[in-house]
């Protein structure tokens, strides 16, 4: 074994080699992860769900793989799952009352994925209930707490996944992105959020919020361990009509590219009113050091940035009033008890089952569907649409990376934002027109302020997710900010 | 006052697929419930729909069979509302862009004129499950095995002005469908079900009265009956002083009465909007060109043919040819009998009742056509005669083995040999004196009626066998031979 690093500090990339090299086994490095478990978790409650048992079955199945030669790279690697990920006979929550039961009778293609190249699930990820939220705070099973500032949010709706990742709980997890719940979280974290382009994961077995936004993606360290994630995680699925036909890369092959050249564009909407100077500057600091590295810079404008929250504001509620309906009591899920009639199944089944957040979303959705609010906000939201996408398309004429904050401040405290809404939608202003446009976007470490994690967002053309880890990782290759573990996670 | 009836449908067809819209359970009728509903039917977390093609030639096949216009880009859209049998929460449907636009398809009225319905469009949806109310000791069970079963609905203009027209155009739209082979047409089974929009408004007047629409009827007697009820409650209640509140209507067939579903004020918003988890489908000129390629005889071409080719009157060629495998039953008989008029005569007449009866479909017959030919056959040929003939068909349909075997064991085959029939001719003639003497005598305007007591005396003895046709000539010429 590594004398010098531990298990848990080590990438994807360097367990993989471990494992080849017989320097340990899938047994020994999922013990060591669910111990990890066992003992720091009830500190973070990054997990809602440890599948210990299944885990060891599938480490010793990886161990006999890898003995025979030839297995894939993330064989024997031991992984978290959002538990928005439907996982067969492993209870999938979505972090609800309504799901706290629900076991379903099978696996999402993401999942299907992992075990066909042998990865070992340590088991499910705490996260805001049904993926709505930006704290965390919104689970049925208590929020999450920053590795890094136990009295400051992970971010969310990835929250469980970041920070199990963050706290070297997980050497890595998948998640996912409807507004900037990878990216945010990640960012808020200290660890690095990859979320890719609309339709290059299938949605298939992924609980959905707003399905023309969801889009599933890993949280990593490094960007190298996002690209053998997305490896794996890319897949055309033919039970997602959404999902794309189109050739998965190996996105580490091209990670070494040379940047020189590369032209990055900053959008000036991105540096005005809003944004934290401290935060401001640690973005400021890495555009120097693309600077340095060939990058030429210029700035750009994304002109339609601000009405990107309200536009997104009213689809994703709008598409969740429908996509949530189907928990109504009837066949799997939280049921009231002792119905007086239908009316009363419903009302008390959806009343109780679901949380305020999830409710205030289903209300919102709703009434900009109804008759006579329609045209004002539901067709006025997808013409927003179009125009930020024209916004990305005329940007991406003369840059190939857009370059901002993913966030307008670093992790805030429990409780700072629950009373208002709208301060918490803003949290996520840069991350959420990536997802109206469809475009793949990652969010990296770039320093701390004040102990905390503040993050660098680039996010490149549609299906050009290649690229965009090549540029990441040409970033992570000079510094060393996604290198720094949390105080919290060393503790142990 | 005199009063104008206006009514408009809503059909729901069920598409002949052989798994549902968006998923791959069966849409086989009949099954154990809930053993025909994946988890895709049951709206499980996670699971995405995918639209079955074959769901969309078929709409398309309707489109073109009825002149209209196929949307090459159209949309599925989400209908939200709560109800056990709907599982996902909202009903997959088109609004804004169905895959079948305007067409119009013709109906025959009595009077033997033709009116063109307008079609205002068709679209493509899924159907729900089924909520059975009894049974379940005061609970509702749910059966969710034709959730997801593609259906068309096709919107008619109001165009149809009474009972009779409005179940002329079901009847044709039974007929297309059938035809196309895109929908078994088992009215029994839900295939196909009618929503009639109905209103009625003072002869003459150009406004239309506010309209109600009873739903949900399964067969065309029904259809019939509701209208006329709610034509009548309607005109009641104007003449009462009262007026028309519109609203949706149950009508109960076994009561014969009609009761209030809902208010246009309860009604539902539905809160359509695209479905994000189906891309909109795109269609060019070559798909639908090739599947116009496909389209079988429709029957208004079919009905066309059988006047020219077999020369059958407007009444026949329309009545054999609006069901396809009555007209394939037909042209097999026509075709290898030779005689399309007998062949109609006998598919309309003694088959048709002999089905009825037995509550059998013609698919089901004990009766090949091959065989009702080979019957038909033999009366042509004159190997037996029409009545013996009904006889033989008693025995085909009881089994007893085609109508030369019968024909043949049962001695019935047509005695026309010359010798033979003079001898039963001179029989009759000899024992019945008093007959002959009232012959002789009368005028001879009343003689050939008179004949009709001798005929019916030798058929009698022949045991119907005698050809009546050569009966007459030997009877004429001997009785004349004594006058």
């Amino acid at each position: 074994m590594n004398d010098t690093v531990a298990l848990h500090d080590m990438t994807l990339a360097e367990l993989s080699q471990g494992l080849r090299d017989k320097q340990f086994s899938s047994v020994e490095l999922t013990n060591h992860f669910l111990t990890r478990i066992g003992k720091m978790d009830a500190q973070f409650n990054s997990f809602i769900t440890v599948t210990r048992e299944q885990a060891l079955v599938q480490a010793q199945a990886a161990d006999d793989r890898l003995a025979a030669g030839n297995a894939p790279a993330l064989c024997g690697i031991p992984l978290a799952h959002k538990d928005i990920f439907c996982t067969k006979g492993v209870k999938t929550s979505c972090a609800s009352k309504m799901l706290d039961n629900f076991l379903p009778p099978y696996d999402a293609t993401v999942i299907d994925n992992f075990q066909n190249s042998g990865a070992v699930m340590l088991g499910k990820t705490n996260m805001d209930e049904f993926a709505m939220g930006s704290s965390n705070e919104n689970s049925f099973y208590g929020p999450v707490k920053n590795p890094w500032a136990e009295d400051s949010v992970p971010g969310g709706s990835s929250g469980g996944s970041a920070a199990a990742v963050s706290a070297r709980l997980s050497p890595a997890a998948t998640a996912t992105d409807t507004g900037g719940s990878i990216r945010q979280p990640a960012a808020l974290c200290g660890v690095t959020g990859l979320k890719p382009s609309y339709g290059r994961v299938s949605r298939w077995g992924m609980i959905a919020y707003a399905s023309s936004l969801d889009q599933g993606g890993p949280i990593t360290r490094t960007a190298e361990d996002a690209a053998i994630m997305l490896n794996v995680m890319a897949s055309y699925d033919d039970k997602d009509s959404t999902c794309i036909n189109k050739d998965v890369p190996d996105y580490t092959s091209t990670l070494n590219d040379s940047i020189e050249g590369l032209k990055i564009g900053i959008p000036k909407e991105y540096f005005g009113e809003g944004l934290d100077s401290a935060t401001g500057a640690a973005v400021e600091a890495a555009i120097k050091q693309y600077e340095q590295q060939g990058a030429s810079i210029s700035e750009i404008s994304l002109p339609r940035t601000e009405l990107s929250v309200p536009a997104y504001y009213v689809i994703a509620p709008a598409e969740a009033s429908a996509n949530l309906s189907r928990f109504d009591g009837v066949r799997y899920g939280y049921r009231c008890k002792d119905p007086a009639d239908l009316q009363d199944l419903y009302k008390r089944s959806r009343g109780e089952g679901f949380g305020d957040e999830v409710k205030r979303r289903i209300l919102v959705g709703a009434y900009a569907l109804s008759a006579g609010y329609y045209d004002a906000y539901y067709n006025k939201a997808q013409q927003v649409r179009r125009l930020v996408k024209q916004d990305y398309d005329e940007a991406f004429k003369s840059v190939d990376i857009i370059l901002g904050p993913t966030t307008p401040s670093p992790a805030f405290k429990f409780g700072a934002k629950t009373t208002d809404p709208v301060a918490m939608y803003l949290e996520d202003i840069y991350t959420i027109s990536a997802n109206l446009a469809g475009l793949p976007g990652i969010s990296l470490p770039c320093g701390l302020v004040d102990g905390k994690p503040v993050g660098l967002q680039l996010i490149s053309n549609a299906f050009t997710e290649a690229r965009l880890l090549n540029v990441a990782h040409q970033f992570q290759q000079h510094t060393d900010h996604h290198l720094q573990p949390p105080a919290a996670s060393v503790s142990a | 006052m005199q009063w104008e009836t206006v009514i408009g449908l809503e059909v729901h067809v069920q598409l002949a697929t052989l798994t549902k819209i968006f998923s791959g359970a069966s849409t086989a009728f009949g099954a154990s419930p809930n053993t025909q509903a994946c988890a895709i039917d049951l709206a499980m977390p996670g699971t995405l729909p995918v639209a079955n093609e074959q769901a969309f030639r078929y709409a398309i096949m309707f489109g073109l069979a009825i002149d209209a216009e196929i949307s090459k880009n159209s949309v599925f859209e989400r209908k939200n509302y709560f109800y056990p049998d709907l599982p996902k929460g909202y009903q997959t449907t088109q609004l804004d862009n169905p895959i079948v636009g305007a067409g119009t398809m013709d109906i025959q009225l009595p009077n033997g004129e033709t009116k063109a319905i307008r079609i205002h469009h068709a679209h493509l949806e899924e159907d729900a499950g089924k909520s059975l109310h009894e049974d379940f000791h005061g609970m509702s069970g749910i059966d969710l095995n034709r959730a997801g079963t593609p259906l068309i609905e096709i919107v008619s203009e109001p165009d149809m002005r009474n009972a009779d027209e409005a179940v002329a155009f079901a009847k044709k739209l039974h007929s297309l469908v059938t035809s196309l082979g895109i929908c078994d047409g088992e009215m029994s089974q839900g295939s196909m079900r009618f929503d009639v929009n109905i209103s009625v408004r003072p002869a003459g007047q150009e406004a239309l009265g506010t309209r109600t629409e009873t739903k949900n009827l399964n067969s065309f007697r029904f259809m019939e009956r509701a209208i006329a009820l709610e034509v009548e409650r309607q005109i009641d209640l104007i003449e009462d002083g009262g007026s028309v509140r519109q609203e949706t209507r149950l009508y109960d067939a076994e009561k014969h009465q009609s009761r209030s579903m809902r208010s246009k004020e309860e009604a539902n918003d539905y809160r359509y909007f695209p479905c994000p988890d189906l891309l909109p489908v795109i269609l060019d000129d070559d798909y639908i060109a090739a599947i116009k390629e496909t389209l079988p005889e429709l029957p208004a071409a079919r009905t066309a043919r059988y006047q020219s080719q077999y020369a059958l009157s407007a009444y026949d060629a329309d009545a054999l040819s609006s069901d396809t495998v009555q007209a394939r039953y037909f042209e097999t008989v026509a075709d290898q009998c030779g005689d399309p008029k007998l062949a109609a005569n006998w598919i309309m007449g003694e088959l048709s009742a002999a089905l009825n009866s037995a509550e059998l479909k013609l698919k089901d017959s004990p009766i090949s056509a091959g065989d009702l030919a080979g019957l038909i056959a033999r009366i042509t040929d004159g190997s037996i005669s029409g009545k013996i003939a009904k006889q033989v068909f008693e025995a085909m349909w009881k089994g007893d083995g085609n109508a030369d075997s019968i024909i043949e064991s049962q001695g019935l085959k047509q005695v026309s040999d010359t010798g033979a029939l003079e001898a039963m001719v001179d029989e009759v003639i000899a024992n019945s004196p008093k007959q002959l003497e009232n012959y002789r005598t009368a005028d001879a305007d009343k003689r050939p009626k008179m004949m009709g007591y001798f005929v019916g005396q030798i058929m009698k003895a022949s045991k119907g066998q005698a050809n009546p046709k050569a009966v007459n000539e030997i009877l004429l010429q001997k009785l004349n031979d004594l006058l």
